[in-house]
């Protein structure tokens, strides 16, 4: 699904590597979790895949479903299947969620030869999606995240990601600002999300979200790399006796 | 020469070859204003009030040639149930309009009263445009008052059943046209007047409207998109107790466009909301000039101004809020912004409150800025294309002028025009 192979990534405004070739391959159907200390390069990563301006890749590649999406624009790679999360959602205001969503959707499926959705076909997917979320019509209609707390900006994230129906999903740092009650419904629409099809890079501080959103695969990552890989006993391990354990190991 | 010699030069030059229609009811108020044109002199670039927008286009003795829209849609007001009345290059077509009569509404054309002495459009016309000279001289308005050519009477007795729709067509590339509305809104009644299209090569537009105790005039204008024209209005309000007054503007295209607003709380407790959204692109030149003066107690005003600008677009806001010193308990509220979608374009804001009473609210705001790149970034990560996402942003921008569009119907007929208009580039 997700194939990266030595990827390098320094910031474009001042000379500062940050990615030093991360190795990582993520599988259709599986849950791969990046755990690791702050400026490790995690978020990075993300932004990277989802073509955020201001990164600039020196080597390596990063191809999706056999296609490098590298050289794509943002929209070209939501098309292709990529979904970033986002740490923090933005606020659009003046654009309501609801012509967002559905412009979204609708330009994913032309840049893919589709047909439009209807507005009657619409508007009922994103109720019912809504539904389970537990977002109501109120903040279907308010624009962008506006207003939003930071559980309905995470759960809209969801929302987003069950209608646009990518093929591989980023999350970053989805549990941070939420609570436990947020967080698991955050964790229940993701899994609603799992299929044979589908890959999962879930990015995360804490192993609590890998409780609700168990991962096949664990990473550490520091200083730009990925220092370790191994199963859901791994995150216990950061969580038990923090990353010094680990990262003198692999020193 | 002194800067007064130079005007009464210009002006006089401009003027040799024009013939003052001194016919019928108007007469003594088209030779006043042409008293005070003269006496004020056509506007140059050294004018404080033209410094941000030559006026040279609108006095030169030749019109500017200004290619007509060939790719024109259709009457954007024709989607509502509206009474329609349309000019061609000015002039009154019988044959493409409604007619002249409608319940509530007398409707008549300047052109066709000029045999008449006795006209109850007579105390009006020029006289608000008169007012409007102070503080600030408006000599374009004074030279449309005392030489325009056409325009609608509207004596609004009761509240007519449905809009009455002005829309202009143009069919020539110098077409040089004034017209002269008068608008007289009777107590308690209400009308909402829409106006469209290309008007003229260069035009020069004046509605004086005299709105008395509870009546309401809704205003809604959508500027013709054709590129090369240069447009001039002048609106000229007063407003007796309770009443409202509402105009919306939505420009895009004209290489030169300058709104003028002048309004009069004269009655207390009255409204007066004016807005504006433009969208230009290269030698576009957009001009909002607003003048409210509140002379009365608990008067409403806002003024909400959007422009989108790109590709060296120049935007020009001087809005002023006049609180005289009995008009207690005013609430004034006035934002300019424009979004600025590279680095060539500007806007120039003259944001200006004088206020000489001690118990009011009043307030104002100025903002440029580009795109939110975040905003962008998100859209786009979400597979809105980059040139689609910057559309959907635009319009969120301009979306606050908009809203003071109430009417539902007619909001959305602009938002459409607007959206398809920025989907192809304006």
């Amino acid at each position: 699904m997700l194939e990266i192979k030595n990827l390098c990534v320094s910031l474009e405004e001042e000379d500062k590597r940050i990615l030093k070739g991360v190795n990582l391959t993520v599988e259709a159907g599986k849950v791969h979790a990046i755990m690791g200390p702050n400026g490790s390069g995690k978020s990075t990563l993300s932004y990277v895949l989802s073509g955020r301006e201001g990164y600039e890749v020196t080597d390596g590649s990063a191809r999706l479903l056999d296609e490098d999406i590298l050289d794509m624009e943002p929209e070209e790679r939501a098309a292709a299947g990529l979904f970033l999360a986002f740490q923090y959602p933005v606020e659009i205001p003046g654009v309501g969620n609801m012509t967002f969503l559905r412009t979204a959707v609708n330009a994913q499926r032309k840049s893919r030869g589709q047909q439009e959705m209807s507005a009657t076909d619409f508007l009922k997917e994103v109720r019912s999606e809504a539904k389970a979320l537990k977002i109501d019509a109120d903040m279907l209609k308010r624009p962008v995240n506006v207003g939003f707390s930071g559980g309905e900006k995470k759960r809209n994230e969801i929302l987003q990601m069950a209608m646009l129906e990518p093929k591989m999903c980023i999350l970053d740092e989805t549990d941070s600002g939420l609570d436990v009650d947020a967080m698991k419904l955050v964790a229940e629409g993701v899994n609603a999300l799992r299929s044979n099809d589908r890959g999962f890079l879930v990015i995360t501080h804490y192993q609590r979200l890998l409780d609700h959103i168990k991962p096949d695969v664990v990473h550490i990552m520091a200083d730009g790399r990925i220092v370790k890989t191994g199963g859901p006993e791994l995150a216990l391990e950061v969580e038990n006796n923090g990353y010094s354990d680990i990262l003198a190991e692999v020193a | 020469m002194s800067l007064a010699q130079t005007k009464e030069k210009a002006t006089k030059e401009r003027l040799t070859s024009m013939e003052l229609p001194l016919k019928g009811w108007s007469a003594s108020a088209r030779s006043d204003a042409y008293d005070r044109l003269m006496g004020m002199g056509l506007p140059v670039r050294r004018d404080e009030y033209w410094k941000y927008t030559r006026p040279d286009a609108f006095t030169s003795a030749d019109v500017p040639r200004a290619a007509v829209q060939e790719d024109n849609d259709a009457p954007i007001f024709d989607a509502l149930d509206c009474h329609k009345l349309v000019f061609v290059d000015g002039i009154y077509s019988e044959e493409f309009s409604d007619g002249l009569s409608i319940d509530g509404v007398t409707l008549e054309l300047l052109s066709s009263t000029s045999d008449v002495d006795i006209h109850w459009a007579k105390s009006l016309y020029g006289s608000l445009e008169k007012k409007g000279q102070k503080p600030v001289a408006r000599p374009l308005a004074a030279f449309n008052s005392a030489f325009a050519q056409e325009g609608i009477l509207m004596h609004v007795k009761k509240t007519p059943p449905k809009p009455i729709s002005l829309h202009y067509v143009r069919e020539s590339d110098v077409s040089d046209v004034m017209l002269h509305h008068v608008v007289k809104i009777d107590e308690g009644a209400s009308i909402t007047i829409l106006e469209s299209g290309d008007v003229a090569a260069r035009c020069n537009m004046a509605i004086e409207a005299e709105i008395e105790k509870d009546g309401q005039l809704n205003h809604v204008r959508a500027q013709g998109r054709d590129h090369e024209r240069n447009a001039l209005t002048h609106i000229f309000a007063q407003l007796e107790e309770q009443s409202q007054f509402k105009s919306f503007c939505l420009t895009m295209n004209g290489v030169l466009t300058r709104n003028e607003t002048v309004i009069e709380m004269r009655g207390d407790d009255g409204m007066a909301h004016v807005a504006g959204a433009s969208v230009g692109d290269g030698d576009f030149h957009h001009d909002d000039t607003v003048f409210i003066t509140h002379d009365a107690l608990r008067g409403e005003s806002r003024q909400v101004f959007k422009k989108v600008l790109r590709n060296g677009a120049t935007g020009v806001f001087q809005g002023k809020i006049l609180v005289k010193p009995d008009a207690q308990k005013t609430d004034g509220y006035q934002i300019s912004q424009s979004l600025l979608l590279d680095d060539d374009s500007q806007f120039l804001a003259k944001p200006e409150l004088e206020i000489y009473a001690d118990d009011v609210a009043c307030s104002h705001g100025s903002t440029s800025g580009a795109i939110d790149e975040e905003a962008l970034f998100y859209l786009r990560s979400r597979g809105v294309p980059a040139e689609e996402a910057t559309n959907l942003l635009t319009l969120a921008f301009l979306a606050e002028a908009l809203e003071e569009v109430e009417n539902q119907e007619i909001s959305d007929v602009l938002n459409a025009h607007l959206e398809g208009c920025l989907k192809r580039g304006c």
